[in-house]
């Protein structure tokens, strides 16, 4: 439900305005917070975002689909893989490709590894913004090892291009169960010791606990979803509920807290990070080693899908991650939307958690809803 | 609960519904007029249980004149997804603001009204800069707005960039005596 | 293009009006105090940039040089893609700490900008602000084929495509995205130019102020704030 903002008097001498970003280390991405404060205690915050649009829906309206498949990773940059992944089921959706079995097995673990990657760099995150800087080292250094599979797999570090209309780019490599389950063990080794250094840890503790509490009435109204909706005891997870790729087939917990504040949100996202190893293990146990991984295509070059509509989701880190696509039947699509999960979470109900928590904590609380700014904006 | 065409069905005796398209088994599309649209969505929240608006987006139909907005509903309990459609005047597209009833509605409001100039009256700071800064041109996401030309005009781009069609690429450099008179369609 | 048709126009007072805080007003310190602030004039300091002299004895000037190449410190200001593999290299594994490069939250203790891939132009402004509130003598590296020649994106109505018209570049990186072991050879890279003197930059905006100036405002539409603020 919205809120009008109170109406404050900057002339009045009680208040400061103050930005906070886009050139802020307290700040996830390119983005500016607007804060109006009365001493230390925030009462008024305004998002500003933008700094990072590129008209991705406008540049896709004017591309072939198959030139669409490169740019589509770049919308979201720590998670790109699931860019890719919802482009190519749309596609598929709408064309009736089918993808290979053994395609929807390597999918699933190029996506559950990139989760990891993502929550890592998200733990590093928050360890960061409240002053545990030595996790941030370790746990960026340990996304390293899983960006190096990433790069055995397909090539590339970060944008990899990988998961094609139709199927994937290529098989695993040889060797690489073994390598990964190698990084899966250090990393789960690492999960402990972060549990040690920053759940159990009295500051962190201390100022997460209350802070930015989430009811879950306000759940519906300001359509949050992820982690941020199962930390107010929600149990809804779309690989779950409406089950994609394999996820029916895989053992898994959807874990759920009470609290809905910082810290609870935090160890939501810490137990997801544990389900996702479990996960991964199966996959790489599981994914067939032969058999096609490519279904067969049509002349790409100039591909028209059938004209329709549809909206495919999953569930990213941060929560629903969606891609509606209408076409017309022609060479080019009509209209792509892609719902980024941070979209809310950053701005609307960012505007509203801020209000009466202090300057030092914005930082954490950002960190604590998990947004990116480059699928708010694209 | 019902399947979604007993509720549309159940919603049809007092709304107009036409074109209603079941995309997939928990995805179903579906068109109500302008002055019904905000009336349908309060009782779909309230009573029918579509409680999480996903997102609100526009299509621009240039060649009918028409914008289509897209409201995506989804009901957590019987795990649906409703998508609804509206029709507004292209050339005057203005539409009732849902800012009350969903708190992200603002936020997609107010990116509608900068990239297709859709007016939503009462949705808050709806005339703020949300994306661009100091744009002076028509906005960008209508159709008859030519990205590619615009940016060459604006932005240049810098020497050496090269286009390669690869139809005639393929039909220059790889397939030299290669007609076109091969029939078409066998994709 | 077609001129903008004016039903359109979000706000009709003027034609990019001024922020509310940037109009002059009136603030009532907490003594009682009345004090009349027009911050365009008040926030910025209006003083042009000069030209950064170099020393008058090579031997002097070789020395500044390589004390400025071994303390490399970049402003993390993450303005594209780009920035997410700037972490790997703050971290152990590739530790560019080792080579006296470090981040710094503040323009005011930073002497390198690195634009990080696309740059929009609301972006451009803030990088701009930042690049001039940055101490002199200061070096700016463009990463990624977006801040080339618009790479991806250069079709976009709202990424710039060539960044060198903008602000002085001293060195470019290319690729999409850049390996950090790339942004490790391009920084060495730049501490090579450095330690020849030949990474003029900060100068060559000086020089060619106008020029730059004139690219600058062809870009961002709604210029309110004075020419050069630091």
């Amino acid at each position: 439900m919205f809120e009008p903002t109170p109406q404050v008097d900057l002339s009045s001498g009680k208040y400061l305005k103050l930005w906070q970003g886009p050139q802020h280390p307290g700040i996830t991405g390119n983005m500016a917070l607007e804060l109006t404060t009365m001493g230390d205690e925030i009462v008024d915050c305004k998002t500003h975002v933008g700094y990072l649009h590129r008209g991705f829906e406008k540049l896709m309206e004017r591309r072939t689909f198959i030139q669409n498949f490169p740019i589509v990773c770049r919308i979201a940059v720590p998670e790109p893989t699931f860019n890719e992944y919802l482009y190519a089921a749309v596609v598929e959706e709408l064309t009736g490709i089918e993808s290979p079995e053994r395609a929807e097995w390597i999918r699933t673990l190029n996506l559950e590894l990139m989760r990891l990657a993502s929550y890592l760099m998200w733990l590093g995150g928050i360890g960061a913004a409240f002053g545990q800087g030595t996790v941030y080292q370790w746990t960026v250094t340990h996304r390293d090892y899983i960006l190096d599979l990433f790069e055995e797999m397909t090539g590339a570090r970060v944008y990899h291009m990988y998961i094609v209309p139709g199927g994937v780019r290529g098989r695993l490599p040889e060797g690489f169960e073994e390598r990964c389950n190698d990084v899966l063990n250090r990393v789960e080794k690492l999960l402990f010791d972060v549990e040690k250094v920053l759940f159990n840890n009295f500051v962190f503790k201390k100022r997460t606990k209350g802070l930015g509490v989430i009811a879950p009435e306000m759940v519906d109204q300001y359509g949050i979803t992820g982690p941020n909706q199962r930390a107010a005891g929600f149990v809804r997870d779309l690989r779950r509920d409406a089950p994609y790729l394999v996820y029916d087939q895989l053992e898994f917990d959807v874990i759920t807290a009470t609290e809905s504040d910082a810290y609870a949100r935090s160890w939501v996202r810490y137990q997801e990070m544990h389900q996702g190893i479990r996960m991964l293990r199966q996959c790489l146990e599981r994914t067939p080693r032969e058999g096609p991984f490519q279904a067969r295509m049509p002349n790409v070059l100039h591909w028209e899908v059938p004209a329709g509509e549809t909206y495919v989701k999953a569930e990213c880190t941060r929560g629903e991650y969606g891609y509606y696509m209408v076409t017309d039947g022609s060479e080019y699509v009509r209209r792509v939307h892609v719902r980024g999960p941070s979209y809310t979470h950053a701005i609307a109900l960012m505007e509203k958690l801020a209000v009466g928590t202090n300057i030092a904590d914005t930082a954490g609380l950002m960190v604590s809803l998990h947004t990116y700014p480059p699928e708010i904006e694209r | 609960m019902s399947t979604a065409t007993d509720l549309l069905e159940r919603f049809g005796t007092n709304y107009r519904i036409s074109e209603v398209n079941e995309q997939k088994a928990d995805l179903t599309f579906f068109k109500v007029p302008k002055d019904q649209a905000v009336r349908l969505l309060r009782e779909l929240r309230d009573d029918a249980g579509y409680t999480h608006l996903a997102f609100l987006t526009n299509i621009d139909y240039i060649e009918r004149g028409i914008f289509t907005l897209n409201y995506m509903l989804h009901n957590y309990d019987t795990r649906h997804t409703l998508g609804m459609h509206v029709d507004l005047d292209r050339d005057n597209a203005e539409m009732e603001s849902i800012h009350n009833m969903w708190a992200q509605a603002a936020t997609y409001q107010r990116e509608l009204r900068e990239m297709y100039g859709i007016r939503f009256p009462g949705s808050p700071r709806l005339d703020d800069d949300f994306c661009l800064e100091g744009w002076d041109q028509i906005p960008p996401m209508r159709k008859e707005f030519d990205t590619a030309a615009f940016s060459l005009a604006r932005f240049y781009s810098r020497d050496g960039r090269g286009t390669e069609d690869p139809r005639e690429h393929m039909k220059q450099q790889l397939y030299p005596t290669h007609t076109d008179d091969a029939p078409e369609g066998g994709n | 293009m077609k001129d903008m048709d004016k039903s359109f126009k979000k706000d009709t007072e003027t034609e990019f009006p001024l922020r509310e805080e940037m109009r002059p007003h009136q603030v009532t310190a907490p003594d009682g105090q009345v004090i009349d602030i027009d911050p365009l004039q008040d926030y910025f300091c209006q003083e042009p940039p000069k030209v950064h002299a170099k020393s008058y004895f090579k031997i002097v000037e070789d020395f500044y040089n390589w004390a400025r190449a071994h303390s490399l410190w970049i402003l993390g200001f993450g303005t594209g893609c780009g920035a997410i593999e700037m972490r790997p290299l703050m971290t152990p594994r590739f530790d560019a700490y080792r080579y006296g490069i470090q981040w710094r939250p503040t323009p005011r203790q930073a002497n390198l900008l690195v634009i990080s891939g696309y740059l929009s132009v609301k972006t451009l402004k803030r990088a701009i602000r930042a690049y001039e509130q940055m101490p002199a003598p200061k070096y700016v590296v463009g990463l990624g084929s977006c801040t080339i020649n618009g790479g991806m994106y250069w079709d976009s109505y709202n990424t710039i495509n060539k960044f060198d018209e903008f602000l002085p570049v001293d060195l470019y990186i290319t690729g999409c995205m850049p390996r950090p072991e790339v942004l490790m050879a391009g920084v060495l890279e730049l501490k090579k130019k450095i330690k020849e003197g030949r990474a003029d930059g900060a100068n060559r905006y000086v020089e060619n102020f106008e020029w730059y100036k004139a690219n600058q405002k062809r870009v961002i539409k709604n210029w309110n704030m004075p020419d050069y603020n630091w």
